[in-house]
């Protein structure tokens, strides 16, 4: 492969470097990618995918290595400079201006100009409904960008690539958080664009959608490049071998435990818009997962439950005693935890220190005279960072510098340390690589096993399959479905998740392969 | 209403632009704005038709309307500025010490002057916000003290007065032009083309950018640091003008000369629908803001409110438009929640 340099190459890295401080995130890492190709870039959590592609796009400096776009060795100083030669970034989590129109989000800093230099909205508009019709999506070009589903921002932000004429669009994680249909919504898109000659990038943690979609795949470890292969000459095993370069254990082992009484109940809970007569119930040493489309209105019901919302009828009731509604110190008194699926904005304080944030739930026991010391925050989490194996030099280590699968292991420390009843953790392993995954359903199983109650939202039927001894199913806010482990399949799931579609409309695309 | 929300391109151009109309900031104030000013004219009709009334009514504005329409433009991209009233003392104290050493110096330069000025005075603001990487509000609380500072040292206990200065230069602080004052066309010359900037420029629309996610705003290779810089340069040289005018229309300049006027020109953006946390809001909605808290604090006297409900009343109208604003975006995200659910 080396030396043999083409024009077809769009993005050429060699042996590039990073460091942030002490931490290495990149090694020696190289990447390859040609017109007319959609390149898969995949590897564990850590691995240093997302630093790779902050360096193209301009948001770092890379400290050594070679860097060539369109055969000319660039230098990228900003963002502005990598998007003005053509490159275009769809980050994991979507950056929208929510007060501006989403016409005004594609063209911002590039909008049509009329005479005078005036901004020419008329044009404007027309274009984005274009870009919108070509898509196949519809969205107002007038409305504002806040409010709109995840699915959504992450048209908006194709919809700018595609109007900067990109030569280069990278993807990271854009699937993360969308539906079955979605998806292909969007493979669609990047297909049709590969056919116009362009060059993608496409970061994934889903094998299926890597092999369906990609024709090219690099593997990268602990911040250097492993390897490269057309798709059709390698497997899914031989993959997700390099990306860990160990024995991925099973990905899902769910040990039965026995099953107690019920922990929560919940009965009748409505809130307009968002969900209706949400009944369930949660037994000591049961893993229930909530299954469903993302927006069906899983994650309101378990901000309502955990008194992040309101809610305008029904009860929340905890080992039989009722807790009050919008009370989020009422619900950990009761004896819940909550991992939310946002955790970046929503589960860390990412710019304190890992130990601040694990102690952040126990702090009050913690104080001596009121005093809150680092070296007793330290303490506290320290056994639990231990048993949940995160990888940071050190506790005081700024949670805002670690891979997502750390962060993820981080929020679940701070809750554990609280010795919850009730888990309940949305989305426990997006965007988290294989083998961290099946360290966090291991100790999900664990946690299980020793009584605690669990609701596990996930969208990737195969860990609500693996894991959840009963499945509920929700759709347009409403549970549509009440499975037992045993009688839970894929099909049932699916059916149950999309009521108002028709069954030919689903493709299991979301399925994830299991190692 | 989920149909507006969702697709209001679906409905007619002229209906949409009612609707837009009937909920929007600027008209629900200059609403309240006209109805005070009828109010108090019903109860004495020299508010509004008297010798100087109409005149007062249109210029007692003016130089807070100049600064609600700089102030705007900083906390658009999440900034504030309170260095504004002590600019406006400073300059309005340059202008003065300007004609004393100068006598014969042309009207118009000086105006050049104190732009220039007070624009410096914003560079000094933006460079440290943007440079020191510390928030607005302490930077022009500090630069606030400091300006005042220069100000108090370098007048002592020395004071301008109208005889200081030419009369044509006094007169263009009365002077009227078909009835309407000077300073008022000035101040909406000033409104109209900062509105004009900012709606239909990209380097107006990159400031609502700026203040609606600075971080996107990094992302998408926005010129961040030198719009902000902008923005407060602006800000300073419009309060620089506002000196010039303060000194043409009062002709005096005592050491207290825009105290507190930084504070009027937030509580005049915030009043008009200018978000405090950026992304949001119009100089239009600034302006009738500033008109009508100028406005009310005329009107009052004249209706017989006590000194203590005078303040009372511009208080409840701040909190009132924030809490009014509050409510409103909850609704808003409930109804776009609501329609995303039932789409």
């Amino acid at each position: 492969m080396v030396g043999q340099r083409t024009v077809s190459a769009v993005l050429e890295l060699e042996d590039v470097a990073k460091a942030f401080g002490s931490v290495v995130a990149l090694r020696r890492s190289s990447l390859t990618v040609t017109r007319g190709s959609i390149h898969a870039l995949v590897g564990e959590n850590g691995a240093g995918k997302s630093t790779l592609i902050k360096i193209v796009a301009g948001v770092h400096p890379r400290d050594a290595g070679t860097f060539r776009f369109l055969g000319e060795d660039v230098d990228f100083g900003s963002t502005a400079a990598s998007k003005a030669a053509g490159i275009a970034v769809i980050y994991q989590e979507p950056t929208l201006f929510p007060d501006l129109s989403v016409t005004e989000n594609i063209f911002m800093g590039r909008q049509p100009l009329g005479r005078g230099r005036r901004i020419d909205r008329a044009a404007m508009y027309a274009e984005a409904g274009a870009l919108f019709e070509r898509l196949g999506v519809r969205i107002d070009p007038r409305r504002p960008a806040r409010g709109l589903s995840i699915a959504d921002q992450q048209i908006i932000e194709i919809a700018k690539a595609i109007s900067l004429d990109a030569s280069l669009l990278i993807m990271d994680e854009p699937t993360a958080a969308l539906s079955g249909v979605e998806v292909e919504r969007l493979f669609a898109v990047a297909r049709s664009l590969r056919d116009e000659g362009r060059a993608l990038v496409f970061i994934s943690h889903r094998f299926d959608e890597v092999f369906d979609l990609c024709d090219t795949v690099t593997v990268m470890r602990d911040g250097e490049y492993i390897s490269t292969d057309p798709i059709s000459s390698t497997s899914v095993e031989e993959i997700v071998a390099r990306m860990v370069g160990r024995e991925v254990a099973e990905l899902f082992p769910k040990t039965p435990a026995p099953i107690g009484d019920p922990v929560l109940e919940v009965e009748g809970l409505t809130s307009a818009g968002l969900f209706h007569d949400v009944s369930l119930t949660v037994r000591a040493g049961e893993i229930v997962g909530l299954a469903g489309l993302v927006g069906a209105g899983r994650s309101e019901i378990a901000r309502a439950v955990f008194g992040v919302d309101g809610y305008d009828a029904g009860s929340v009731r905890m080992l039989g005693r009722p807790v009050p509604r919008r009370s989020v110190r009422a619900a950990i008194g009761a004896g819940m935890a909550f991992v939310p699926e946002d955790r970046r904005s929503q589960g860390l304080v990412v710019d304190a220190s890992v130990a601040r944030n694990i102690a952040a739930v126990v702090r009050g026991g913690l104080s001596r005279a009121g005093v809150l010391t680092a070296a007793a925050e330290n303490r506290a989490s320290g056994p639990w960072a231990g048993r949940l194996e995160v990888k940071t030099s050190a506790l005081d280590m700024a949670a805002a510098t670690m891979s997502g699968g750390n962060q993820q292991k981080v929020v679940i420390a701070k809750w554990l340390a609280s010795e919850p009843k009730l888990l309940i953790i949305d989305e426990p392993t997006r965007g988290i690589d294989v083998g961290t995954k099946s360290e966090v359903h291991k100790l999900l199983s664990d946690l299980a096993g020793q009584g605690v109650g669990i609701l596990m939202i996930s969208s990737e039927l195969p860990e609500v399959l693996g894991m959840a001894d009963r499945v509920l199913v929700v759709c347009e806010g409403q549970i549509t479905a009440d499975l037992d482990r045993a009688e839970a399949t894929p099909e049932k799931v699916m059916h149950a998740a999309t009521r108002a579609a028709r069954p030919n409309d689903i493709t299991p695309t979301t399925v994830e392969v299991p190692a | 209403m989920s149909a507006l929300t969702l697709n209001p391109s679906d409905i007619s151009p002229a209906r949409r632009i009612l609707g837009g109309a009937l909920r929007s900031r600027e008209i629900a104030v200059a609403a309240v704005l006209v109805l005070v000013i009828a109010a108090t004219t019903v109860k004495n009709s020299h508010f509004m038709f008297g010798a100087n009334g109409w005149r007062d009514l249109l210029l007692t504005p003016s130089i807070l309307l100049i600064l609600a329409v700089g102030q705007t433009a900083v906390v658009i991209t999440r900034n504030v500025d309170l260095s504004v009233g002590s600019v406006v003392g400073l300059t309005a104290y340059l202008t003065g010490r300007i004609f004393i050493a100068h006598p014969g110096m042309p009207v118009f330069l000086v105006f050049l002057i104190g732009l220039a000025f007070g624009g410096v005075l914003g560079l000094i603001n933006g460079t440290l916000v943007a440079w020191g990487k510390v928030p607005a509000l302490v930077i022009t609380l500090g630069t606030m003290y400091i300006y005042r500072g220069v100000f108090l040292s370098w007048a002592g206990s020395n004071r301008v007065n109208a005889s200081d200065m030419p009369d044509s230069f006094l007169n263009l602080g009365t002077k009227q032009i078909l009835s309407v004052p000077l300073l008022t066309i000035v101040a909406i010359i000033v409104l109209a083309v900062v509105g004009y900037y900012l709606y239909t420029a990209r380097g107006g629309r990159e400031l609502y950018a700026i203040g609606s996610d600075p971080e996107a705003a990094q992302l998408y290779g926005l010129k961040v640091t030198r719009r902000i810089l902008a923005a407060f340069i602006l800000s300073g040289a419009l309060a620089g003008l506002a000196g010039v005018a303060t000194a043409a229309r009062y002709g005096t300049v005592s050491s207290n000369a825009g105290l507190n006027l930084e504070l009027q020109a937030v509580g005049a953006a915030v009043i008009g629908g200018v978000a405090i946390f950026g992304g949001s809001g119009t100089v239009w909605g600034a302006a009738i803001g500033a008109f009508l808290l100028v406005t009310i604090n005329r009107a009052l006297p004249v209706l017989g409110v006590q000194d203590f409900w005078q303040q009372f009343v511009v208080g409840v109208l701040i909190i009132g438009s924030i809490v009014l604003d509050r409510v409103l975006s909850v609704r808003r995200d409930r109804k776009i929640i609501e329609a995303r659910d039932n789409a």
